[in-house]
């Protein structure tokens, strides 16, 4: 096997707030191979979006590292970008300023092509000159996914991004997201509460605990996509995953 | 009514009309009823008007304040929009700077007339330096309110895409800080038309203010009086509708209602 893209290696962390100290993550070690879809399953709370936000150098673990090909992981980097709820969007530009937000280093007639290009994949053609106020919830997302893939990064971090849309959107962007990952083929590691989107999404699906996180379990989905969602296969795996969530539950 | 009919376009202009006719009613026959000799009718007070226009006067005066307003009020907003936006984005600043802001915020510009006509003497500087002082720390507590207030996704987000702190500052903290400053500079223009008035009554021999007390000092003449008062009204009015309008520019309008 190739190295891996990401290598946690022994990650803690410990919040320290009013002179209590709270551990949040509890010795976390994974490896992410390039191009491999991860989502990172959970109860609320757990920890697993602080996990993330150490992935993506916005905080910086209380011991341990993060790798990311091969280099310790210091600040936040254009070549991984995160992508928060819908709230990301900047109100005060367009679509298509959002979408060129972090191409300023690019001359202006190969920006203006990127942002057309991202623009039609995400599908929001027509909305270009639209401030995001006047986007639904599950537009505001795809122009969050599009900035991000804009800037040519091979990681991208999602953190629970479909989380505040409704169920039939929230469907249908878990297929579009696939599609733009088989094209684009980058690595991605995705954070959700939601054991069925955790298997109909990932390649493996990494089940952690209650606070302080700590890897329960790492499950394989041997499924090609698309997926059949009524397949004994996704329902074995999926019931799998219950159990071991019920099991976490337990005090 | 239902506040949910979205309102005819005859009633948008009817129901000010009315609300302004039964005010110039109620004012002519208070001055017909009470028999004032003192107090002018509205007749009157269109007569003054007329007769300032007449006279070339008002042109000059309204000039003069504007000026002095957009000369004290734009050094307002070039000084307090950058201190603003850095004590914002430095907390440590802010806490130095903070208590000294906030003991010379609540004192009436007015109060610095005597200071002011000390240090600049009668004149001009002393108008402008006033309606500075006036302007200044709204601008100022609105900008550190606005940066203080920017989402931390908004800030994150930034820092991804691999901007500097100079960028960070120009193309996410200010763009995000936007409306509530501009709430700020709104509320700044409001005070600096106040204190013009004001100044002009004690420091200069223009302006609006400068007209009003002169009307009264040669010869009583309260129609002029309040001919300059309506105008001030008028023009302050005006001056707060401009700002309304840059509520709406599309950029900043997402602060200014409830979605985002």
């Amino acid at each position: 096997m190739q190295t891996a893209k990401l290598q946690a290696g022994h990650v803690h962390m410990v919040f320290t707030r009013d002179g209590k100290s709270t551990p949040v993550l509890d010795d976390i070690s994974l490896e992410v191979a390039d191009g491999e879809f991860v989502c990172l399953l959970g109860p609320s709370g757990c920890g697993k979006s602080t996990l993330l936000s150490t992935m993506a150098g916005f905080l910086s673990p209380t011991s341990g590292e993060i790798k990311i090909d091969s280099e310790v992981v210091h600040g936040p980097d254009p070549r991984r970008i995160f992508v928060f709820q819908e709230r990301g969007v900047f109100p005060w530009l367009t679509v298509e300023g959002n979408i060129a937000f972090g191409l300023f280093h690019l001359p202006a007639a190969e920006r203006r092509q990127r942002v057309a290009h991202y623009v039609k994949m995400v599908g929001l053609e027509g909305f270009e000159k639209a401030y995001p106020p006047a986007l639904s919830g599950g537009m505001k997302q795809r122009l969050e996914v599009a900035r991000a893939l804009a800037v040519n990064p091979d990681m991208l971090f999602l953190d629970e991004p479909f989380g505040a849309l409704d169920s039939i959107t929230r469907l249908v962007m878990r297929g579009e997201l696939l599609r733009i990952w088989e094209a684009e083929r980058k690595t991605i590691i995705f954070v959700t509460h939601d054991i069925d989107e955790a298997v109909q999404l990932a390649d493996r699906v990494v089940v952690m605990s209650a606070r302080p996180a700590t890897i329960q379990q790492i499950v394989n989905i041997d499924i090609p996509h698309p997926r059949d969602i009524s397949s004994p296969r996704y329902l074995e795996l999926r019931d799998g995953i219950f159990q071991q969530i019920g099991l976490a539950h337990k005090i | 009514m239902n506040s949910l009919v979205e309102p005819k376009k005859w009633e948008k202009f009817f129901w000010p009309m009315l609300t302004t006719a039964v005010f110039l009613a109620l004012w002519h026959y208070s001055v017909v009823w009470t028999a004032t000799k003192i107090f002018p009718s509205p007749l009157d007070v269109k007569k003054g008007i007329a007769e300032l226009i007449h006279k070339n006067v008002l042109w000059g005066d309204i000039i003069d304040s504007l000026r002095r307003v957009a000369i004290g009020f734009g050094a307002a907003a070039v000084i307090g929009i950058p201190l603003g936006l850095i004590l914002g984005w430095y907390p440590a600043a802010n806490k130095v700077v903070n208590p000294v802001l906030q003991i010379l915020r609540p004192i009436s510009p007015i109060a610095w007339i005597p200071v002011a006509i000390i240090l600049l003497g009668v004149g001009d500087h002393a108008a402008t330096s006033l309606i500075f002082v006036g302007a200044l720390f709204p601008i100022i507590v609105a900008s550190v309110d606005g940066v203080s207030n920017v989402p931390s996704v908004f800030r994150l987000a930034g820092r991804n895409f691999g901007l500097g702190p100079a960028r960070l500052l120009t193309r996410v903290v200010f763009p995000a800080a936007l409306p509530k400053i501009i709430v700020g500079l709104r509320i700044a223009l409001g005070i600096a038309w106040l204190v013009v008035v004001a100044a002009e009554m004690i420091a200069v021999d223009s302006g609006l203010g400068y007209l009003v007390i002169d009307s009264r000092n040669s010869g009583k003449r309260y129609d002029l009086v309040v001919a300059a008062m309506l105008i001030i009204g008028l023009i302050g009015l005006i001056l707060d509708s401009c700002f309304r309008w840059l509520e709406k520019i599309k950029s900043v309008r997402w602060g200014f209602r409830d979605e985002s």
